[in-house]
């Protein structure tokens, strides 16, 4: 029992928290901000110019080669700092599967191109009719010489306004269980055929959309892994983002965010940094979250053992999304009458309110982090099944 | 004992509903929200002439006399229909002020125009250090000659865009968080002085922040007596909180048979999701959280109609139990209808925006648990 990092931890910890000071720059913050696309991209390259923008990859690939508590630290520091994380879709989540299932060809061409953020990717899984259960996906591949035809929709596509490539689980056989005649396969977005509907979120943001295929034809060469097994392609995807880190980074900062702005805030006289009632709200956050971190670095340290996670992994999903909510929602209430502002012109100073489109934005989009990657219940259905062996 | 609504009651709430059914759908609703003014001035007419902007006030002026429960009938019918239109700023606060403060010329001259859907009004009293404090107040009104002149800045007034006329809480004497000497103006909005800046909010509502700037005022401006205001605001603020109350178990209720009806119909795994006993029992939860804030709503009501000052303690319990309940109530709404929860296209995040405005306006669940604290436990 012993958490002390050794003093080589130490200095990379130094080295990581120097690096993100001096190329995280002001400017750079506010690109994010303006302009996602350019400024996410233009953070990755950076992250690969030094090496790090793929922590998770195995080296011969272009990964760091860190332990396990170095990728603890190097999040956590991420998450202080208030940088985001990287886009996912490209670095984490097709790269591993081009990894683990794709051809030398595959390989060769997306991994180079994946690491210096020259595509940008979007994943096509959910469809209009196919939410939880994702296994009843209709959008059809039908084979025509070397190609497949699709046809059909996907939706809740994040980012495929700016996407160059999507990767899509769609249906090239209707004849046995539903899970198979399911294929993985890479498309080009600039592909006839494929056509991009926006949709609004409750955040009044645009990064969803509904992607639509109207006999889009794409080359079989870009079917990762055999004709028919993308359920098993699909289901190691998810069990790769399901061993992700709870995010207890991100609520710490958010919860020294709040106490910096309750701080400000005054109810007739008593600051709302002391107002007991809010402290003890607070404080619920605080004493959950403590045990959170320890139930992540319970999750590390198997991980670091060669095993694979045990039982504490499959409720680090849910307790942090949980907690997530929960520091959006004080920070919703510091707000106050200001939390209900949209996006206007005006300055902050002429407003009187300096985070309210921050407050509103990450209450309202943080609603769909316990829909996401498997909604709770679904989790809690998998809990239910595999950890307490309940059918 | 008796919950039952009268007869009069039960027609008004029909024809609210029904306005809401036939002429105020959804896409109607959106493309209002999106208009130039923010409202449909016809739709105001329309209130008027049906009588609704005059319920709260004496017939003596016009109105039809209507007590707290008739109000709150209103409120419920109109929260179900998202409606807009400016009856909470322009008829509870505004209407409101100068029907409990203003003179008799005053109310003659005013409640007429209220209930004649000729003025849309609004209640200036968020200052930006103020939060929920009415009486944290630093816009001042000093006397010159006849008059007064006002200086200062009010926030996030609500239908401060379209607001032609005002009421502006400002200092007469004292030091910024005195009880005393805050009073009460009736303002015109495009007087000399006065600069809005506009701005929507996320319920759909157009508010402005508005700055005073040597605004001359004339004698008869003053609305009740002078340094007095405080008490008189937070009445009124009593019987706001019990009309947004109302408003929110309406939306509540709504929220609730929507994402019943979604979670019958809508298959995955080959079933009506609602199928899943996980998901039941969450909706038998968000059930018990509707018709407990439904209960309290009633004791509220019940009590402020017999005396006001009765209600007191209600009035903050129900103000925590509604901020937690709707809350309950739009998240399980949201996580049910899943990625379509997520959507602006879909009602559901609407209803959830304005249950978060109605949760923080004149004071949050932490807010009056606190007063709540205050009453319940010194006694």
């Amino acid at each position: 029992m012993d958490t002390a990092y050794s003093p080589e931890d130490l200095a990379f910890r130094d080295e990581v928290r120097d690096f993100f000071q001096e190329a995280y720059t002001p400017e750079l913050r506010q690109r994010m901000r303006s302009s996602h696309k350019e400024g996410a991209e233009e953070w990755q390259r950076k992250l690969n110019d030094k090496g790090w923008v793929a922590p998770n990859w195995p080296v011969e690939f272009g990964g760091t080669g860190w332990t396990a508590t170095q990728k603890y630290i190097y999040e956590t520091e991420r998450s202080l700092a208030g940088i985001p994380n990287v886009i996912p879709f490209g670095l984490v989540m097709v790269a591993n599967v081009i990894m683990a299932y794709g051809t030398d060809e595959q390989k060769e061409y997306f991994l180079p191109r994946i690491l210096k953020s020259e595509d940008w990717w979007c994943q096509g899984y959910s469809e209009p009719g196919s939410g939880s259960d994702l296994a009843s996906l209709k959008t059809k591949a039908e084979r025509d010489g070397d190609d497949f035809i699709i046809n059909g929709a996907k939706i809740w596509t994040t980012y495929a306004q700016y996407a160059d490539w999507i990767f899509c689980l769609v249906r090239t056989d209707n004849s046995g269980k539903k899970q198979e005649g399911i294929t993985f396969i890479l498309i080009d977005m600039k592909t006839e055929g494929i056509k991009v509907n926006p949709i609004i979120s409750i955040d009044n943001h645009h990064s969803l959309n509904e992607v639509e295929f109207s006999n889009v034809r794409v080359p079989a060469k870009n079917v990762v892994g055999e004709v028919g097994k993308g359920w098993t392609v699909a289901k190691a995807l998810l069990a790769h983002e399901r061993t992700g880190i709870a995010g207890v980074a991100d609520v710490k900062r958010a919860v020294r965010v709040i106490k910096e702005v309750a701080a400000k805030e005054e109810n007739g006289g008593q600051r709302l940094v002391d107002d007991p009632g809010f402290q003890q709200r607070l404080a619920d956050i605080e004493v959950e979250l403590m045990a959170l971190e320890f139930t992540e670095l319970r999750t590390l340290a198997a991980q670091a053992a060669g095993g694979f996670p045990g039982p504490e992994s499959s409720l680090l999903k849910i307790k942090g999304t949980e907690l997530q909510q929960a520091t959006q929602e004080l920070l919703m209430e510091i707000a106050a009458y200001y939390q209900g502002v949209l996006p206007t012109d005006l300055e902050p100073d002429a407003l009187g309110h300096e985070f309210t489109t921050e407050a509103r934005m990450s209450y309202f989009y943080g609603r769909a982090a316990t829909i996401y990657g498997g909604s709770n219940e679904v989790q809690k259905n998998i809990i239910a099944k595999y950890v307490l062996g309940l059918e | 004992m008796n919950f039952d609504f009268t007869e009069e009651q039960q027609m008004v709430r029909d024809s609210i509903a029904r306005f809401v059914q036939d002429d105020y759908d959804w896409d109607t609703r959106k493309s209002i929200v999106a208009s130039e003014k923010g409202l449909s001035p016809d739709n105001w007419k329309l209130f008027a002439e049906l009588g609704w902007l005059s319920i709260p006030f004496a017939e003596e002026h016009g109105g039809f006399g209507g007590n707290i429960v008739d109000l709150s009938v209103v409120m419920e019918e109109l929260g179900k229909g998202l409606v807009v239109e400016p009856y909470f700023p322009t008829v509870v606060l505004f209407g409101g002020l100068i029907a409990r403060a203003g003179n008799d010329a005053q109310r003659a001259e005013w409640l007429p125009r209220v209930i004649g859907g000729d003025v849309l009004g609004g209640f200036a009293y968020v200052e930006r250090q103020s939060r929920f404090a009415l009486h944290d107040c630093l816009t001042t009104a000093t006397s010159s000659g006849d008059g007064f002149v006002l200086n200062g800045e009010k926030v996030v007034v609500f239908n401060g865009e379209q607001a032609d006329h005002l009421v502006v809480l400002a200092r007469t004497s004292g030091e910024q968080s005195d009880r005393t000497g805050l009073s009460l103006f009736i303002v015109e909005a495009s007087a000399a002085g006065i600069d809005k800046m506009n701005y929507p909010m996320m319920d759909g509502q157009r508010v402005a922040n508005v700055t005073f700037k040597d605004v001359a005022l004339p004698a008869d401006a003053l609305l009740g007596e002078e340094g007095q205001a405080l008490a008189l605001v937070e009445a009124l603020v009593d019987e706001a909180i019990i009309a947004l109350a109302s408003e929110a178990v309406g939306i509540m209720g709504v929220l609730n048979t929507k994402t019943l009806e979604y979670a019958k119909t809508r298959e995955q795994f080959g079933v009506a999701i609602g199928s899943y006993q996980a998901l039941q029992h969450r909706m038998v939860d968000t059930m018990m959280a509707y018709e407990q804030c439904k209960s309290l709503l009633f004791k509220a009501l019940c009590e402020y109609k017999q005396d006001p000052a009765m209600a007191a303690e209600t009035i903050h319990a129900l103000k925590v139990l509604i901020d937690r309940n709707a809350k309950h109530v739009f998240g399980e709404a949201i996580q049910i209808h899943g990625g379509m929860g997520m959507t602006d296209e879909l009602d559901i995040g609407h209803y959830a925006k304005r249950l978060m405005m109605i949760n923080t306006t004149f004071g949050d669940a932490n807010f009056h648990r606190n007063r709540f604290v205050e009453t319940a436990f010194a006694a």
